[in-house]
């Protein structure tokens, strides 16, 4: 098998595809590295959520794994100061902008903010961050699914596959720094835009912020 | 051997220039690039023609590009036989029509109105003798308010297009290595060596090469690359088609942003003209080399000058940077091999291949060769564009030929008023625009160049220079700074979106006199992970402001919050107006008619009070008093205002 490589995270020995991302070779070895913009299958990796630090033995600093292809021999650590520190930075600052309303969100129990505080050992609060809530309106005008601004963390997945899969090109990244937000290019409601209902967003969303409606059942 | 085209154009070329050349010629000069219209430019050039149609006076009256001297705009240089060049600044319609009586029916040059002599000689003193002209060294800037941009053939004349027929004959290996031998660096702000990132380019295999032209100006207080894309529009163009040579690409794109019609209008103009002279297009100056080039306008989105965000907003996209590597030189526009060179790095391109790699190199220092071109603006005597070899230090800009801070002078058009001149302490330098940082008065001594400045703490950066006298306060300037880069963050990664808004909201409590020793704690380790976390170089270097005031200026920090003092009196919420009654004079209420909000009011006395509820601070009772009473002053903390002063209200029908 020459298209496989051999890489060390955390001490454990393992193979890995060559040409593949260090967080994919990880995950596929149940190592966990915090993550929520990284979907298998994009042409490059979004790199935009900034939490899966890790340490490559050689490379000054840490390396966003998402970003860094496997090299034969490669040695990497999940955790160090330098790497522990940003995760918890980036995950403070994502939660420092996220509701906490568990009780009531849709994706309550699968939710990826949730699994992330609890492989990390941490509270869903914002460390010393203060916290700095949107209040965007809720669109529910589709007959399918409802989004709700106000949850998202911007890992762009919905964008992604409603572009470069379904081909809808109906979300689109609005606006930019703090006041950044998902909606459709027009800024018109879902159910008047070039939606095609495939809810492959809705499926890809880490959080609460593209959910079923109620009187739809999950397909599968 | 010599280019065949290249030669039958310099004839054109020197007919072209011939007013401004021969003896017995005479010429005017007026500067009108955006700068020197906004300064009224083109009503002193229409005075001019004016005037010497009406007294029949035979002179070429010629609209050149920036001269570089933003202060003394409009600049207009003229030229009479016998005289030597003169340069006037300050220009106005009037002293236009003046002038052509004068000089060209009388002979008096009013020299009353000129800076000097474009060169030495015995008649009148020359510019070149002060430190604002002697001390810099024009190698890109030295057509720039010397030619018409708009005309190519003058361009040619002075040297244009040399540099891409030598490059063509030389092939494009040797072009990289001559490239590589001058040690030139990028210019937009990182400094990676320009020859190296062609020769990766280069190598690439791919069906097809771009180049493009980073012309996304967006730092506040930056306009280098402005100014030469007015002014000498063919050298960029020149450049852009070398660089386009080197790397065996066919296209070449100019990204402009589209807040600069004039630039975009002289660089279309230049395409044009290049293209109906075989200089651009098949067959370039009659090789075997084809290149076409395209201008795109940017929206103005301020991370699009980063170059994968530029490449996305290239292709259609939104403009926002991508994860490095792979790099555009790998892979860049429609994932094409493609060099990404700053305006001020195309315009060193040709002048490199015009005069050789030595004379580039021969100027700067060991790591940075060649020259540096900077934007002085905010509290200087001398803004404007300027060009300096590296190393100079910091000291020599600002100082010489910048001419230091300036002076606050106070006058009123009150009679028998006499102007009062309060000078300012130096106190700062952003250089770098909001990725730069500040540098105090101990770092004056810092050579520019790229590793010096790194080290203290700022970077190169496109080239703004800011300069921040002892009014301005480190809180509210790295306030000012991270505003911007929160407000032009593309959103996309976590630390830049989110983490430049939590410092922003800190800085915003310690301006408000609010916050704590924990905020501050805060706001340091926020700028630590910002600019180690961050996707880009955006993000990357916004903390930079932050972190390199706290590092020179961290007392002023606690001030605000320990003592709710702001102690250069910016931050409006920390300070307060008051009217000192001992020197406050009863018959004047200048202050009165000035203030915009009725908070001044009479007292039964006669003296003037403040109603301090009802002030905003706008400063303009200060402006107002007169200079021999200068009764009006600020106060921080506000409690230091004295207790009458702070409950101040007028009398209102006999009740108080």
């Amino acid at each position: 098998m020459n298209n496989k490589v051999k890489i060390n995270i955390d001490g454990k020995e393992i193979q890995a595809e060559a040409g593949s991302s260090l967080l994919q070779a990880a995950l596929d070895n149940d190592i966990y590295i915090p993550h929520l913009c990284y979907l298998d299958g994009m042409k490059e990796p979004h790199a935009g959520c900034r939490l899966c630090f890790v340490e490559v033995k050689g490379l000054p600093g840490p390396v966003t794994s998402c970003t860094t292809k496997v090299e034969d021999n490669m040695v990497v650590r999940t955790h160090s100061p330098d790497v522990d520190r940003l995760v918890k930075h980036a995950y403070e600052l994502i939660i420092s902008t996220h509701p906490i309303v568990c009780k009531t969100c849709p994706a309550n129990r699968s939710c990826a903010l949730q699994d992330m505080a609890k492989e990390l050992r941490l509270p869903l609060k914002p460390g010393k961050l203060n916290k700095i809530l949107p209040d965007y309106p809720i669109d529910d005008s589709h007959p399918l699914f409802i989004l709700d601004p106000n949850l998202c963390v911007l890992c762009g997945k919905c964008v992604f596959v409603c572009n470069e899969v379904e081909g809808a090109r109906a979300l689109e990244f609005l606006f930019r720094g703090i006041s950044m937000r998902i909606g459709t290019a027009a800024g018109l409601p879902l159910a008047e835009s070039t939606c095609t209902g495939c809810l492959k967003c809705v499926d890809v969303c880490p959080v609460g912020a593209l959910s079923r409606k109620a009187n739809q059942v999950q397909a599968g | 051997m010599s280019n065949k085209v290249l030669e039958e154009l310099k004839i054109k070329g020197d007919e072209a220039c011939g007013c401004f050349r021969r003896e017995t010629a005479s010429y005017i000069k007026v500067g009108a690039a955006t700068c020197g219209r906004s300064a009224g430019a083109l009503e002193v050039l229409d005075a001019f023609r004016e005037a010497a149609r009406e007294n029949s006076v035979k002179v070429t009256i010629s609209e050149v590009g920036c001269m570089g001297h933003c202060y003394a705009e409009p600049m207009v240089e003229v030229r009479k036989p016998g005289w030597p060049p003169i340069l006037y600044g300050y220009f106005t319609p009037g002293k236009a029509k003046a002038l052509i009586k004068r000089f060209f029916l009388d002979d008096d040059p009013g020299l009353e109105w000129a800076m000097g002599a474009m060169e030495r000689n015995d008649l009148i003193p020359s510019v070149l003798d002060t430190p604002r002209f002697g001390k810099e060294y024009r190698a890109v800037l030295k057509r720039c308010g010397r030619i018409d941009p708009e005309n190519m053939y003058q361009y040619i004349a002075n040297g244009g297009y040399e540099g891409l027929a030598k490059s063509l004959e030389m092939g494009p290996d040797e072009v990289i290595s001559v490239i590589d031998k001058s040690g030139l660096r990028g210019l937009g702000g990182a400094g990676f060596p320009t020859g190296k990132k062609w020769k990766i380019c280069k190598m690439q295999k791919a069906d097809a090469h771009y180049v493009v032209c980073n012309a996304d100006e967006g730092d506040p207080g930056a306009f280098m690359d402005r100014t030469l894309l007015e002014s000498d529009p063919h050298s960029i163009l020149e450049g852009l088609m070398i660089a386009g040579f080197a790397i065996g690409a066919k296209k070449g794109l100019f990204y402009v942003r589209n807040e600069y019609p004039l630039a975009v209008e002289r660089i279309e103009k230049a395409i044009e003209n290049a293209r109906n002279n075989k200089i651009l297009g098949d067959g370039v100056l009659g090789s075997d080399f084809s290149f076409e080039v395209e201008v795109i306008q940017g929206a103005g989105a301020f991370v699009c000058g980063e170059e994968t965000a530029l490449i996305a907003s290239l292709e259609g996209n939104r403009g926002m940077p991508r994860p490095r590597p792979p790099f555009p030189a790998q892979a860049g526009v429609f994932g094409k091999p493609t060099v990404v060179n700053n305006v001020k790095t195309l315009a060193n391109v040709s002048y490199i291949m015009r005069g050789g790699a030595e004379r580039f190199a021969s100027v700067g220092t060991g790591s940075s060769k060649g020259t540096a071109l900077f934007a002085l603006a905010g509290k200087i005597r001398n803004p404007g564009l300027v060009e300096i070899p590296m190393g100079t230090s910091l000291r020599e800009i600002v100082m010489e030929i910048g001419g230091g801070v300036p002076p606050v002078v106070k006058a009123s058009e009150l009679a028998g008023s006499v102007p009062k001149r309060v000078e300012k302490k130096f106190k700062g330098v952003q250089i770098g625009g909001p990725s730069g940082g500040c540098l105090n008065e101990d770092l004056l001594d810092t050579p520019v160049d790229f590793d010096s400045l790194q080290s203290s703490g700022a970077m190169m950066g496109s080239g703004g220079m800011v300069i921040l006298d002892e009014d301005n306060c480190a809180v509210a300037t790295a306030k000012f700074f991270l505003q911007f880069t929160q407000k032009e963050s593309c959103g996309k990664c976590t630390f830049c979106r989110i983490g430049t808004k939590h410092m922003l909201d800190i800085l915003e409590k310690f301006a408000k006199g609010q916050g704590s020793e924990q905020d501050l704690e805060n706001l340091e380790s926020l700028a630590r992970d910002v600019s180690m976390g961050s996707l880009c170089n955006l993000g990357k270097t916004a903390p930079n402001p932050i972190l390199s005031t706290l590092r020179y200026c961290k007392d002023e920090y606690r001030a605000h919050f320990e003592e709710k003092r702001c102690p250069s009196m910016e931050c409006q919420d920390l300070i307060a107006y008051y009217i000192d009654p001992k020197l406050c004079q009863k018959t004047c209420d200048a202050c009165v008619g000035s203030c915009p909000t009725e908070a001044i009011f009479t007292r039964p006395d006669g003296i003037k009070a403040i109603e301090q509820e009802k002030c905003v601070k706008c400063d303009s009772c200060i402006q107002a008093c007169p200079p021999q009473y200068d009764a009006i002053y600020k106060v921080s903390p506000i409690d230091d205002l004295p207790e009458e002063a702070k409950n101040a209200a007028p009398v209102q029908d006999g009740k108080t």
